[in-house]
């Protein structure tokens, strides 16, 4: 094998680079260097090769069963109907806009809300147990209550009180119901980082003469927020789609202008373009959870990668 | 070939194979299917009244029709949920339609079904379909519909008290909060007819659109004109007609029957209802159920 004759070859030789600073992109310079580099383009090459026939006789298998199947041109009229998307795609996007501006405004108070529940539910000492069971008893109802529910709960029976101050804007109604149902799941996101902080870290600050408010937040929360970043992510990810769900209560968002649309022509290609247009908003916030994930990872891992 | 290799071409082999395997439940949609075009050569517009014999009809199941509405289902349409017992203007309609059509009570079925499964891309298991469906170009790219069977107009509905209560023309109401149940015209009617200036509020159903209102979310409401006498009367203490809106458009609005797209039997169906017509059997089911009391048009 060439392998073998190459290792019995009697010069292996590393030339060590001039400058001072070795640069990792130079080519590997012995002869055995120069092979596995090359074994290991050819592998790559090949993987990628593979990858790329794979893809493509799956891609047309999917595709010629859909396109031949009997129904295909009624569904293609039903679902992509370029005419309908493009009279429909700025009702469309007008009603995004909202879901947008609702979204935002329920990230930031989601924030605010879980974290005081967390920091409640995971306060010590008997003394607290009220305040604890009360934590606990808000996120096991509204994690439990279905969300389509709760909005009709708040956004028909908070104004049907006629009390003055009460707020009668759907996307007002939606936004608070939105906001009670996350901020309990988000809370128990974390609690969960809070508790992870292991206890010799609250000891030692104790023990440093910190406050167990001082505790909290320069030592626990700092750590435990980090740790459950990813979670985060993916929750305001689900919120970024759960923000259709104020439709119910009346306000013009992309879910219901694509209804109003769909209704009008009795066709669903609507629906689709909304959908798409949700997954276009979700995917950067994945992609950004992706790179905090590696991050985080990476700097778990700093000094050594194994 | 190495061993690793073969591994993932087999998955891909047996994705192939669940493929295909998908095959006979499409042949199946596709024997359903094929009736349609030999059906639509006899539902050209020059079927003879011959041609919708009721032996002759080609329903959904032999000697049977099927007729389909929403559920619930809400007077003055229909009476009690209950669209099989014949009472409500589209109860009776219906009753009429399939009378006129050579079928007996005993031989229509009623089948639920709702709005969006009505235009979905799937072979229909009802004859046709009646729920205040009004009839436009768009629609008619979709699905079939019969001959009209009521002309309707669009009303204003609202409570004493309300912002809207003492408006009398159309420009009174454009900077209201104006409601209306999803994929109705009503809608169309705040947006073209009214234009109002805010955007208007846009519910699930005519009962969140009544709820919406007498909590005071929304100044007024837009429905047809027999459903704003029965809410107004019923389902609103202190409702209160505003006043009709003026069709848009110039063109009356209808409602018609809807049908699957080129169903064999929409020349029959639009025969019978024009039949109807002629011999004033709509108007006396008009005058017997929709309360057709004064409502100013407004300007």
């Amino acid at each position: 094998m060439a392998l073998a004759g190459r290792r019995a070859g009697p010069e292996v030789i590393v030339t060590v680079p001039a400058d001072a600073a070795p640069n990792l992109a130079d080519p590997p310079t012995s002869d055995l260097q120069r092979w596995r580099a090359d074994y290991r383009r050819g592998r790559a090459r090949r993987s990628t090769a593979i990858a790329s026939v794979s893809t493509i006789v799956f891609l047309a298998v999917v595709l010629t069963a859909i396109v031949l199947s009997p129904g295909w041109p009624r569904v293609r009229e039903s679902f992509f109907n370029g005419e309908v998307a493009r009279e429909s795609l700025p009702d469309i996007l007008s009603g995004l806009w909202l879901n947008v501006r609702v979204l935002a405004m329920t990230a930031v108070l989601v924030v605010i809300v879980g974290l005081l529940v967390a920091a409640l539910r995971t306060l010590r000492g008997p003394i607290y147990f009220p305040v604890r069971a009360l934590a606990a008893a808000y996120t096991d109802f509204f994690r439990g209550m279905p969300l389509i529910i709760l909005l009709y709960l708040v956004g028909f029976g908070l104004p049907g009180l006629q009390l003055r101050g009460v707020p009668t804007s759907p996307v007002i109604l939606g936004t608070i119901a939105l906001v009670l149902t996350y901020s309990a799941y988000v809370s128990e996101v974390f609690r969960a980082g809070i508790e992870s902080v292991h206890p010799s870290q609250r000891a030692a600050a104790r023990s440093l003469g910190l406050t167990y408010g001082q505790t909290m937040r320069r030592v626990v929360l700092p750590q435990a927020v980090r740790r459950v970043l990813p979670p985060l992510l993916n929750d305001f990810v689900a919120l970024q789609k759960d923000v259709g769900l104020i439709s119910v209560l009346g306000a013009l968002d992309a879910v219901r202008q694509a209804q109003i649309h769909s209704d009008a022509t009795f066709n669903f290609t609507p629906y689709l373009v909304a959908g798409l247009l949700f997954v276009a908003l979700a995917i950067p916030t994945i992609r950004v959870a992706d790179a905090i994930s590696v991050r985080a990872a990476r700097r778990q891992q700093a000094g050594g990668s194994l | 070939m190495n061993r690793q290799a073969v591994r993932p071409l087999l998955a891909l082999l047996a994705v192939t194979a669940l493929m295909s395997a998908c095959a006979p439940s499409d042949d199946n949609t596709e024997a359903a299917t094929s009736k349609t075009p030999t059906a639509s050569e006899s539902a050209s517009p020059s079927a003879t009244p011959d041609a919708c014999a009721k032996e002759s009809l080609q329903t959904q199941s032999a000697g049977k029709l099927t007729i389909a509405t929403d559920q619930p289902v809400f007077p003055p349409w229909f009476i009690d949920d209950k669209p099989e017992n014949g009472k409500g203007y589209e109860g009776a309609v219906a009753a009429a339609v399939a009378k006129q059509l050579g079928f007996t009570p005993d031989e229509v079925t009623w089948t639920r079904v709702p709005f969006n499964n009505v235009f979905k891309p799937t072979p229909k298991n009802w004859d046709f379909d009646i729920n205040e469906f009004s009839i436009t170009a768009k629609r008619k790219q979709a699905l079939d519909f019969s001959s009209p069977y009521y002309d309707v107009s669009q009303a204003v509905v609202t409570t004493k008290g309300s912002k809207a209560a003492g408006v009398t023309t159309l420009a009174g109401l454009k900077n209201l909060t104006i409601g209306a149940q999803v994929g109705t015209t009503s809608l169309d009617a705040i947006k073209s007819v009214i234009d109002t200036s805010k955007s208007p509020r846009v519910y699930n159903s005519n009962h969140d659109v009544v709820s919406a209102l007498k909590n005071g979310q929304i100044d007024a409401l837009v429905t047809d004109l027999p459903t704003a006498f029965y809410m107004s009367a019923v389902q609103l203490p202190k409702g209160k007609i505003v006043g009709q809106l003026p069709s848009g458009g110039g063109t009356p609005e209808q409602f018609g029957l809807v049908l699957e797209k080129n169903s064999p039997l929409t020349t029959c169906v639009s025969q019978a209802v024009d039949a109807l017509r002629a011999d004033g059997t709509l108007d006396s089911l008009v005058d017997q159920w929709l309360s057709q009391g004064g409502a100013p048009v407004l300007k």
